[in-house]
Order: structure tokens, then sequence, then C-alpha cells
């Protein structure tokens, strides 16, 4: 859709309206009974016919790259296919409208389905305990890490440092700083594996835990990981997994056979629930047992008998993290993939990511610079190295990719690599969409080669060209107002 | 771009103009074109006591933060207020109107050995 | 595997590309000692049937289709079918964050409307693209004001939903906050000269939600004034959205934090939400979360993108003002389309029927000589002491296909045995009445 769509409240006139509310069945409510200050008016607020709304929503939507569309290889994102079932399922009656206060004998279904859950994630990483609580990732790094505090405090001493390398997650600092610890930086080596020399001589007894993700923001395991988790544990610490990447080894490797404390899931990545624009997403945190005292509460407890209760009793608990229990649509989803795939099916999903990453990896090598050369799992890291030359950087080679009908990879990033692109594909393309997408940027390294200001120019066939974000952050308009309506756009279109 | 020769640098891209025992703080051309479009630059309170080496205040740019250093050790007397409204000031006039604040030099404060304008233009061109 | 676009010939073609034998040798790199040398202790893969069947026996067992008096920060509404309509679309909801703004402009345009609506709602100057939800909102707000403030204690309502405050206690735990707790006064509202005496010259801020767990109605303005006297922040916190249908919008705060699940996202066992933080302009810079802004494109086109991102984590890593790196962006969506439909006047109306429902129940209730506990002005919650034990209450009701209120005595032990009742416009007056009967132990 090509047309430009106007802010609802352009579209908006008085009078109009998309809803209409059944009779009131009970009487108006008598003087006293009214609130002492009200509203007359929300001013500025949309008034609009329902075709009107759905036209608004449809041609918007129609602006958007979608997994639905194409490849869409945003290394650590895992973009993968969403199945259709698992949105059917999350809006049956019951577990639509289910409230999360309701008697216990009311909600024996949704606690059933948290508890499958619950023990399909502990078999997959390999962990004792578990929460569903954190609403997404870094809200799952938090909790643990609080937990990681919990514990040590418990020991009595907590220390004051968090070690997080070099090519972590931006989330990782934030969290540890959050958590009341120092961040201290741990370097890679030329492997682009944790650098050990580093690590023996910056573990101290002042460094709470190590947050690292395996693999890696590369892609690579961390081929050291017992010595690792042997350091950390010797001097009193914890070892921390972020767990973006465990769609690299559902089914082949778990976290809990090779040292690890604590990590969070991602169940928006690894399992398959939607993205939806940048959210809901939903972050599990998964313990050994030494950390389970820790977990927020309450659990969700099974009998033999097969009935479901809440556990309150955790003396020991960090707290909550969140209202409710979290994020129940996503557990809904998440274990309906489970599900669906089953044992094998997980493996193979497994198998199949990693082999498409070294697919591409093959494939574009000769094209682009990689700067490892350490075998890669589900992703792949090249750099812009090679058409910096041509003053074609890893954002404009980005851009271009669009004109070709593919979402970008992610940009600069990791931070380790210069001019990063970072590509992740997944499992669920084809080799023919793959060769399609490797068709596309062996072209674009082409171009950077004989017309570079193409590719800088990029993209040049998308509803919009590239923005001007200077200007939205000198000069921010962050909502429409009533006087920015005299001079909306005339042009546009 | 020619390092004004008055001027004195740092190799964290500050440069300081010292007249009368004050001076006047700002970052490098070099340092601007690093960054890219400047879209917030955040200074201190005028009062403020710094001293050599201290954060002064952080500078924005679309995608990338970069803390301030403060060249020498004084009381700050004025900041550029017409960089609330026009960072790009910055990068259009690095080592004139877009100087970022202005010091009372600490009387008899030791002052640290600063670049000149010859020895800034070889560490920048080393560094590439 | 049906999930899968790959024939097993097609496997072995790649991996012969790659010279490798089979999948194992992708995962060799991996030590011996790390790698898992069994199947995982799963059942095999379901058909759709299956599953369909597997969710459907669980749905069964979690009371559906019953009329429900639960409240308490999740609130049952009658949600319009555009929005699973629209929603549905894959270009909403297998779309990411909108990182590229040439390729997401619907994102980016919807977050902005969103922002916008908020900022309406609210009466505040900005709003993010969202939150986990309301609990986090508000611990995130508090942080806010701890960070601009630089002082290091909060007071804060027992009133405010106690997940809440558990929220909060675990996000500033272990940074040395201190937290106090104002009291609520026998009105079910909270007790002013008590607020204004716990205020300091250390108070960070004080947080008030409106109407309160309790239902009651508090008044911004005078506990704005109470946090301004001593240069604290008011923080307000909304856990009911579809009440500023009706109420005097939080003009009087710095910060609002409010849980949007009443426009338009499913009660759904508590998730997923979407939590709204909206401020002041001034506090923009310490706001945390995404944001969407207004800018050109360069042929001069208008647009949306990311902005303001240097607050963020992947940027300024551990100074950031938050680690939060997602946003709610379907629920907050959902929540744009139902404001989108219900709109300037609509939102009035049912504010108003909830209104007039709730006080049918209040004054049935108490005619049938069941105590309602505060007097203070309501919306449409209630707390109520039954004439008979809370256990026969729930007995009666769900046999009845009702779900009755929440019983308080774990949040609220002075309380007693007391139950929160909520009636929004979904509650028939047939199932009012019954529950009214319920209460006063009248068959």
């Amino acid at each position: 859709m090509q047309r430009d769509e106007a802010l609802l409240f352009e579209l908006s006139s008085p009078g109009k309206r998309a809803w209409q509310l059944p009779p009131l069945d009970v009487p108006e409510p008598a003087a006293a009974d009214r609130p002492p200050r009200t509203r007359d008016d929300i001013p500025g607020f949309p008034e609009l016919s329902e075709i009107e709304i759905v036209r608004h929503y449809t041609r918007l939507s129609t602006w958007n790259y979608a997994i639905d569309l194409g490849m869409y290889p945003l290394g650590s994102c895992t973009m993968k296919y969403n199945a259709r079932i698992n949105e059917q399922v999350v809006r049956l009656d019951g577990l639509a409208d289910g409230h999360p206060l309701q008697p216990l004998e009311t909600m024996q279904g949704a606690l059933r389905i948290m508890r499958r859950l619950e023990q399909a994630l502990l078999e997959i990483t390999g962990m004792d305990a578990i929460t569903l609580q954190p609403a997404a990732g870094a809200h799952g790094e938090q909790t643990g890490i609080l937990m990681v505090r919990a514990c040590l405090e418990q020991r009595g001493d907590a220390r004051q440092t968090v070690l997080i390398p070099d090519s972590a997650h931006g989330t990782n600092p934030a969290t540890a700083a959050l958590a009341g610890y120092r961040v201290e930086n741990l370097r890679s080596d030329s492997r682009g594996m944790v650098d050990l020399a580093s690590l023996e001589k910056q573990m101290t007894p002042q460094v709470a835990a190590l947050m690292l993700t395996n693999p890696n923001t590369l892609g690579i395991f961390e081929q050291d990981i017992l010595r690792i988790a042997e350091i950390v544990h010797q001097r009193g610490g914890l070892l921390y997994m972020d767990g973006a990447n465990m769609n690299a080894l559902a089914g082949r490797a778990r976290p809990g056979d090779f040292g690890v404390d604590v990590m969070h899931l991602n169940l928006h990545k690894t399992f398959s629930t939607p993205h939806g624009g940048g959210g809901p997403g939903s972050g599990p945190v998964a313990v050994k047992s030494h950390l389970e005292p820790y977990l927020p509460a309450p659990r969700v407890r099974e009998s033999k008998a097969g009935r479901f209760t809440l556990d309150f009793e955790q003396p020991h608990s960090i707290g909550r993290v969140r209202a409710f229990f979290g994020n129940f649509g996503m557990f809904v989803r998440a274990l309906a993939y489970i599900l669906a795939n089953g044992a094998e099916g997980l493996r193979q999903t497994t198998d199949d990511a990693v082999l498409n990453a070294n697919y591409v990896r093959r494939k574009l090598s000769a094209d682009y610079a990689l700067p490892y050369a350490t075998p890669s799992l589900h992703e792949c890291v090249f750099s812009d190295q090679k058409q910096a030359a041509q003053g074609v950087r890893t954002g404009d080679i980005a851009k271009r990719l669009m004109d070709y009908g593919f979402h970008p990879y992610t940009v600069s990033f990791p931070l380790v690599v210069p001019g990063a692109m970072m590509l992740e594909p997944t499992e669920s393309e084809s080799r023919e969409e793959l060769d399609l997408f490797i068709a596309a940027m062996r072209a674009i390294a082409e171009e950077a080669r004989t017309q570079p200001d193409l590719v800088r120019t990029a993209p040049h066939s998308t509803r919009v060209s590239r923005m001007d974000e200077a200007t939205a952050a000198r000069q921010p308009v962050l909502r429409w107002q009533e006087t920015a309506a005299r001079t909306a756009d005339p042009a546009a279109g | 771009m020619e390092y004004p020769a008055n001027y004195q640098f740092t190799k964290e891209h500050e440069w300081a103009l010292v007249e009368n025992g004050t001076a006047r703080i700002g970052i490098t051309d070099h340092a601007q074109h690093a960054l890219g479009d400047i879209v917030f630059v955040e200074l201190p309170a005028p009062g403020a006591e710094l001293t050599a080496g201290q954060v002064l205040g952080t500078v924005e740019s679309v995608k990338a933060v970069s803390d301030i250093f403060s060249p020498l050790p004084g009381k700050v007397t004025a900041v550029n207020s017409q960089l609330a409204q026009s960072p790009e000031l910055v990068n259009q006039d690095p080592h004139g109107r877009g100087w970022l604040v202005q010091l009372e030099l600490t009387p008899g404060a030791s002052l640290p050995r600063l670049l000149n304008a010859a020895e800034y233009a070889a560490y920048v061109a080393e560094e590439n | 595997m049906r999930y899968l676009p790959k024939s097993e010939p097609i496997r072995q073609a790649m991996l012969a590309e790659l010279g490798l034998a089979s999948a194992d040798d992708l995962f060799a790199h991996i030590p011996e000692a790390c790698r898992l040398q069994r199947p995982l202790r799963l059942a095999a893969g379901m058909s759709e049937p299956e599953i369909l069947e597997f969710f459907r026996a669980a749905a069964r067992d979690t009371a559906p289709g019953h009329a429900s008096f639960l409240g308490a920060g999740a609130y049952h509404h009658h949600r319009p079918v555009l929005i699973d309509a629209l929603i549905s679309r894959g270009e909403w909801f297998t779309a990411y964050t909108p990182y590229q703004p040439e390729i997401s402009q619907g994102t980016l345009q919807a977050i902005f409307e969103f922002q916008t609506m908020i900022c309406q709602l609210t009466g505040m100057d900005v709003a993010n693209a969202s939150m986990y939800d309301g609990s986090t909102a508000m611990a995130e707000a508090a942080l806010m004001a701890l960070r601009l403030t630089r002082r290091d204690r909060l007071v804060v309502a027992r009133s405010i939903h106690p997940h809440y405050r558990e929220v909060l206690a675990t996000y500033v735990h272990r940074q040395g906050v201190k937290i106090q707790e104002a009291a609520t006064g026998a009105d079910g509202r909270l007790d002013l000269d008590a607020l204004s005496a716990a205020v300091d010259d250390t108070t960070a801020a004080v947080l008030v939600q409106s109407p309160n767990f309790f239902g009651c109605i508090e008044d911004w303005e005078q506990a704005a004034a109470a946090a301004h006297a001593r240069g604290a922040l008011l923080i307000a916190v909304i856990a009911e959205p579809i009440s500023l249908g009706l109420l005097a919008p939080p003009e009087a705060a710095d910060i609002v934090a409010m849980e949007a699940q009443g426009l338009g996202i499913p009660v759904g066992f508590g998730g997923p939400y979407a939590g709204v933080l909206a401020a002041r302009e001034k506090y923009l810079r310490a706001l945390p979360g995404r944001l969407a802004g207004e800018t050109r494109d360069s042929q001069g086109r208008r647009g949306y993108v990311l902005t303001l991102a240097t607050r963020e984590q992947h940027i300024r890593r551990e100074k950031a003002t938050s680690n939060i790196c997602t946003n709610q962006a379907l629920c907050a969506l959902m929540a744009s389309i139902f404001m989108s439909v219900m709109g300037r006047r609509g939102l009035r109306e049912l504010a108003e029927q909830n209104l007039a429902k709730a006080a049918y129940a209040r004054r049935g209730l108490a005619a049938a000589g069941v105590e309602v506990v505060f007097s203070g002005p309501a919306f449409h919650e209630m707390v109520i002491r039954p004439r008979t034990d809370l256990a026969a209450v729930e007995r009666k009701l769900l046999a009845e296909k009702i779900l009755p209120g929440l019983p308080l005595r774990r949040y609220y032990p002075e309380l007693g045995e007391t139950a929160l009742v909520c009636v929004t416009e979904a509650a028939p007056r047939a199932a009012i009445d019954r529950m009214i009967a319920a209460y006063a132990g009248k068959n």
C-alpha cells in the first residue's frame, strides 16, 4: 500500500462511532453514587466508524515487513515461523478469559498448562526448578541476577561485581546495574570466546557472577565452558547463562549439564511465540536446586492425584517480579509449540537452524569478511570490512537488502566486530529462500564494488526512504497535537 | 580541518582555549565527525567544581553517547545555552559556536600537560 | 515436524555442500561432555487435532462461561471483535521491533498513535511505547523518581495493588531504597494527614493508586500537594484504564503508571498485558522504554522512527534508564484498536455503565444486610463483609456458574473475612442479583 494513511486523529470527526453497548439493565446511579471529580471530555480522542478503523489498521499493516512475508535474518532475535494453531488455542474460551485470581479448583487447566511447560523446559535445559513469571528476556535476567544476589547474601557474601564478556547483549550490563552490581568487562580472545587468562585474573572474590551467553553473540559455543564454570565456582561465584540462543542447543546440549547455575529462556525466540512488533515476550528463569529457594512466588505444585496448587511459602524468595503469573498467553503458545514438535522435532529444529546458518556462512564467505574462523552454530557474524573500502557500511548493505525483499540482519552488533552483520536465518527458511537471500547478498556485494552510491542511498523501493533520525531526536515530536494538524503535510502520499 | 594553534587538546578529543585564568572547553572537529549528527548535549550547572579528567557532561548522537571529560580543573562560570535548542552547532562549528562550557581555572592548581595543535593532529592521524 | 521446510534429501545435499556427513558434525566442536547423548524425554510430536484437544480439555478445566465478580487488577470487559480480526494479520503479529523504519512504518505509526491516546487519556505530555504491565510500570516509575530526585525514600499507599507493591519491593530492595507505607483511612481512601506526615525531604516520590485496590477514588490534587510540598514527585497508579473515561485524569501527577489491560486486552490468566508509563515533558530523558517520534524521510515525507534511543540499554549499557529492551507492542496495539473503537464518547458511556452496575450492586448488597466496608466514592469495585462464610458463598456461586469476589485475608489480614467485588458492564443484572443473595446468605 503506497498511499499515505493519516493519523487516527486526522481521520476523526465529531459524531462518528464504531461502538454500541447493550442497553443498561440496571437503574442509572443516584447522585450520591457519582464520583466527585469527573472529566467532561477526552480532548483529541478519535471518533471513527468501524470501516475506517479496519482500513486504517489494515493499511498500516501493509507497511510492515513480517515473517509471513519472507526471511527475517535478524541475528539474536530468532525470527522463526509462528504456528497458527498457537494463536487458535490461546483464544479458547476459558483460557482467553480466565482470571488469574480464580478459586484454585476453577483454574486447574491453566495450572496444568503452566506445570507441563515448566517440566518441558526443565527437561530441555537440564535445570532443576523454574519460574515462568518474568515478562521478557531482560526481565528474566533481572530475576536471575537478583536470585544470585539473594543466594550470595544468604551465604553472607553478596559481592560487588558481575563479569560480562564484551560480546554480550546490552541488557546484561543494564541488568547487573539494576541489581546493584558493578559491571566489569571480560575480553574475548582471537577465537571469539571468553579469554581464559583474563577470566582467571578477573574472577576475584568480589565477583558474584559471570553472565555468559552460550552460544555467544558470534554464534560460537564456548568450548571452554566446563573450565569456565569450574573457575567461577572455585572462586565462589555463580554462572549465569543468557539463554537467548537456546535454539542452537535444544535437544543437542543442556546448560544444566555444563555447569550453569541459573539461566533465562526467551519463549519468543526458541519457542516461537510471536514477536508482535516488539512484544510481548516471556522470559522464564531456570535454576539448579541450590537457587530454588530464591525463586519468585507463587510456585505451581502438583499432587500425586494430579491436583494443582499454588505455593506462596517461599521465605527466601526474591519476591514477585510481575503481577499474577507472568505472560500466560505466551505459556500456552510455547507449550503448543513443544507439543507439536516433540523430542525429535525440537532436535531437528535445532539441527536445521544450525544447518541454515552454516550454509549461509559458507555461501557468503567469498563476498564478505568473516572475522572469526571458529565454527559457529545458529548464527554467523560477518563484517563490512571488504565493502568499507568503497564507503559502503553494514547499515547501507542492510538498507539495500530491503530492496531485494528481505529484512536486514542485525546491524553493528556484537560490538566486538566493527561493522558487524549478524545473520540468523532460523530453521524456518527453506533452501530455496536461503538461496534467494544469498543471491541478494552477493548482488549487493557486487553493487558495492561497481555502484556504491546505489547501496549508500538505499532503500529505493520502500514506502519511505531513509528517515531523518537526527531531527527526530533533536526536536522530539512524540504525540499528535491539535495545533500540529494545521501544519500537516499536504504533500504526503 | 585545521586545529587552531592557540588551542590545547586532550587524547579524549576535547579542546581548551585558555585566556586570563579562564578556559573555554569544547570537543574537537575529529570528535564531532566521529559521533555524527549530535542531537543532545548535557552540561553541568554553572558553579559546578570540576577536577581535570572529571566527566563534565555528555554529548549524544542518534546512536551513541559520549562522556566529555574536563581537560582542566576549575569552576563552571558559563555553559553554551544555545546548544539546548541547537545541538547541531557542535557539528557545524565545533571549535567556535559549538563550545560547551567556560571554566574559571582553580587558582594555584597544577595544570595537566595537554597536546598542542600539531601534536593532536599527529595523534588523530595515528589513531586512524 | 511440519514447521520445517526441508525434505531429507535437501538436508543431505546442504550438509554435503558443507562437507559434512551428518547433522551430528554440525555440533562436533561442542565438547563431548557437554553434548546430550540421548533424546529429550518428551512425548512424540502431536498433530493439530491432538493439540486442539489437549488445550480444549485444559480450557474445560478453567470455568469457561462463568459470570465473574473478580477484578483486582484484571478486568472483564467486552472486547470488540475488530481487535483480534486486525491483530491476526501476520504483518502485525509476526513482525519484530521496528528497528528499520523504512519497512516498519505500520508499527511505528501505531505506536505514535498509542502514545498520543495515552497522553490524551492520562493528561500527561509524553508516554512511551509501553512496559511489561502495570506492576512493572509502577516499579520503573519509582526508579525514575529516585534518579530524578537523587533521594532514597518512597511513600507508598497501602491501598495500591498488593502485587504491584511486591514487585516494587523486589525492584528497589537491592538499591538501598526505603519504602514507607501510607495508611488507608476509615472511608477506604488515603489518610491525607498521615500521608503529609510521612513525606519528608528524603522522599523521592509518593505513589498513589486510584481507583485504589479497594475500589475507592483518591484525590490526585491533594496527594500531589502532599508530595510537592516536600519536593517529592507524585506517581499516579491506575490499574483500571476504563475509569479514565469518567474520572478526572491525574493531571497533578508527575508520572503516571497504568495497566492497559482493561482497554481490550484479554484477561487471559494475567497476561500478557501492557504497562503504560507517561510523564511530564521535563522528565522525558529519564523515561525508560521505547519511544516513537515523528520525522521526515529524505524526500520530505512524514514518517516515524524509534527515537531518543540513547536512554536505552543497547547504547548506554550499565548506565541505561532501565534494562527493558522490548515493549508489549501487540498488546498496546490491542489497546489502540479498542480506544479507536470506543473513541471520545464511547469510553465515557462504557465507564458510566460500569459505575451504574457497581452502584446497583453496592446498594443491593447494603439493602440485603451485607456490610460495604468503605464509604468513600467508588468506581466499580468494593470491599464487602458477607453475612455468611466466604467458603459457603464460593460453593454456592460456583454452582451457579459465577466466580465470586476475591477473599482479602491473604492480602489484608486486618480486613478479616472480606471480599473485593468487581462489577463491570459485562456482569448481567441477574448474576448481580444472585451474587448479592449469596453474600447475604440467602438461598
